[in-house]
């Protein structure tokens, strides 16, 4: 016979230590969160800070007539800031295509020596931001735009580079076991196994990659390589609020249209 | 029987645009755009020859960083931004929440759906680097800008993650929790809840990721960390610092990405 046992009454979701440890986690993160608080706002003038509903209402108020009359003096730097995302994302892919199947697992020829030096270029691409990228280039090869579009360049190979060789890693294996059984060389594996699996991402990944460029392109002026940002600049710094107005529209606009656009694409493709 | 010949030659299906006509138009147009925005570019190659050996330099500089001379101002700007981030993390999802919920069709009324949509499409249609030209314009220079750009772009990315994914619920459950009679508390509670709470977590360590590596950006414009010492290391012309700063700043952020990684597996 078995013996009856008895549960308790009321159902609980977890057990009493797993309680305790979850407070407790909960209670560090807050402690932990009014520390950091501390520490940053030491240096705080909190004036200021109290003072900032009366000066948003006056920058509004200097900002709201926009002066529209200031648009087509805007649209060199516009084609300009384009060319920056798109010559930058193409150039970006470029180098990042060789660094993605270095880093597959699948494909790289060397595990040891060239799979961590891919993964580190990724890792190093992707952590610094195209701003910053864009802040050494413009003291090294000079303001403009080619400082712009490597610094996009540079900065897509990363985001690029990690979503393409998760993709090919991704890759069914049969299909190039198939290919493999024909007497296939490596580069026709690669060829007619890998790349056809891989297309969809890759454009995908492309389209999806511009139309970040192009957000992060727009402000890439503001550190003096071009675009749209250099007028942003120069109406920050002398502050005409109203051409101000009209930039952050327009970049605005070119946002929700690149975004449109890429999309549309991807889901004409995937 | 019929004497079928198949061709011996084999060409791969094309992929993308089937009609040739339109691959030959889209080609050419390519073509032609690449031509006019290559022709936009202007370059100075006598300036970028100077800047080679500049270039050189700070290679160099990345090479044998100098962590020691700047230390102070390096330290200082690496606190206010791991402070930066973690306050605007928690901050920017304590806000996301109820404006996630919000935003998710399923559980708001339509007025309110609307509402938080558009609060979620402001924030992500800004640039981080604009909102805070404009905070610190308003709060004053400092960390505190940066800290309310930061969460302010948190709210965009995880609100709308997060009303995304409770949309996506399993029906199912939130039924048989509306079948006892549960109120509208009870129903996020028990039935939404448990479902987005994994994902929500593990957004939000993605999220604290990437706010570390804005607040190395948004120093530039004047809101604080690390971003501002890298500003003036560079426009001194001190590549062995700004090296030094680079390499702090990709070291933490890999850090971030296992760690956050490690921990998402250990939650889920």
């Amino acid at each position: 016979m078995t013996e009856i046992t008895h549960y308790r009454q009321t159902w609980t979701h977890r057990t009493p230590r797993a309680r305790l440890l979850l407070w407790t986690g909960w209670a560090a993160l807050v402690a932990l969160f009014l520390w950091c608080w501390q520490v940053m706002t030491e240096n705080t003038i909190w004036a200021f800070v109290w003072d900032a509903p009366r000066q948003a209402a006056d920058i509004g108020s200097r900002m709201m007539p926009p002066r529209l009359s200031y648009l087509p003096e805007l649209m060199v730097p516009l084609w300009d800031t384009l060319n920056i995302a798109t010559l930058g994302t193409i150039a970006g892919v470029i180098m990042a295509v060789p660094v993605a199947f270095l880093a597959a697992r699948n494909t790289t020829p060397s595990t040891r020596l060239l799979r961590p030096i891919a993964l580190f270029i990724i890792v190093a691409s992707r952590s610094i931001n195209s701003l910053i990228w864009a802040l050494l280039l413009v003291a090294i090869i000079g303001p403009g735009l080619l400082a712009g579009i490597v610094a996009i360049a540079l900065r897509s190979i990363g985001f690029v580079g990690k979503l393409l060789y998760e993709a090919i890693e991704e890759t069914d294996a049969r299909q190039i076991e198939a290919i493999e059984a024909t007497g296939a060389s490596a580069t026709q594996v690669l060829s007619y196994g890998i790349v056809p699996q891989i297309m969809p991402a890759f454009w995908g990944i492309s389209v999806f990659r511009w139309d970040i460029n192009i957000r992060e392109s727009t402000i890439l002026g503001l550190v003096g390589a071009g675009g749209i940002g250099l007028k942003l600049q120069a109406s920050l710094n002398v502050l005409a609020w109203p051409q101000v107005t009209v930039i952050l529209l327009l970049i605005l606009g070119t946002v929700v249209v690149s975004e449109w656009v890429s999309a549309s694409v991807r889901k004409a493709i995937i | 029987m019929s004497d079928k010949t198949y061709p011996t030659t084999w060409r791969r299906p094309p992929q993308i645009v089937a009609d040739r006509r339109w691959r030959i138009a889209l080609q050419l147009g390519i073509l032609a755009y690449l031509v006019l925005a290559m022709g936009s570019v202007e370059v100075d190659w006598q300036r970028v020859s100077v800047g080679l050996e500049r270039g050189q330099r700070f290679i160099m500089g990345f090479l044998q960083p100098d962590f020691t001379s700047r230390w102070n101002d390096i330290s200082r700007g690496l606190v206010e931004s791991l402070t930066m981030t973690l306050t605007s993390t928690v901050v920017g999802v304590l806000v996301s929440v109820p404006i996630g919920i919000g935003a998710a069709r399923n559980l708001a009324p339509a007025w309110i759906y609307y509402i938080c949509r558009s609060i979620i499409a402001v924030s992500r249609a800004l640039q981080e680097v604009i909102i805070a030209i404009f905070l610190v314009a308003m709060f004053g220079f400092g960390p505190f800008a940066g800290f309310l750009t930061l969460s302010f772009a948190t709210i965009g990315f995880l609100a709308k993650l997060l009303a995304d994914d409770i949309e996506e619920i399993d029906e199912a459950q939130a039924e048989a929790i509306r079948a006892t009679g549960a109120s509208w508390w009870q129903l996020v509670n028990y039935a939404v809840q448990p479902q987005v709470m994994p994902r929500l977590i593990g957004l939000s360590l993605y999220r604290l990721d990437i706010n570390f590596r804005e607040s190395a950006v948004i120093g530039i414009v004047g809101a604080g960390g690390i971003g501002a010492t890298l500003n003036t290391a560079i426009d001194r012309y001190e590549y062995d610092s700004a090296g030094a700063i680079l390499l702090i700043i990709i070291g933490i952020v890999m850090i971030a990405e296992y760690g956050s990684s490690y921990l998402r597996k250990f939650l889920q």
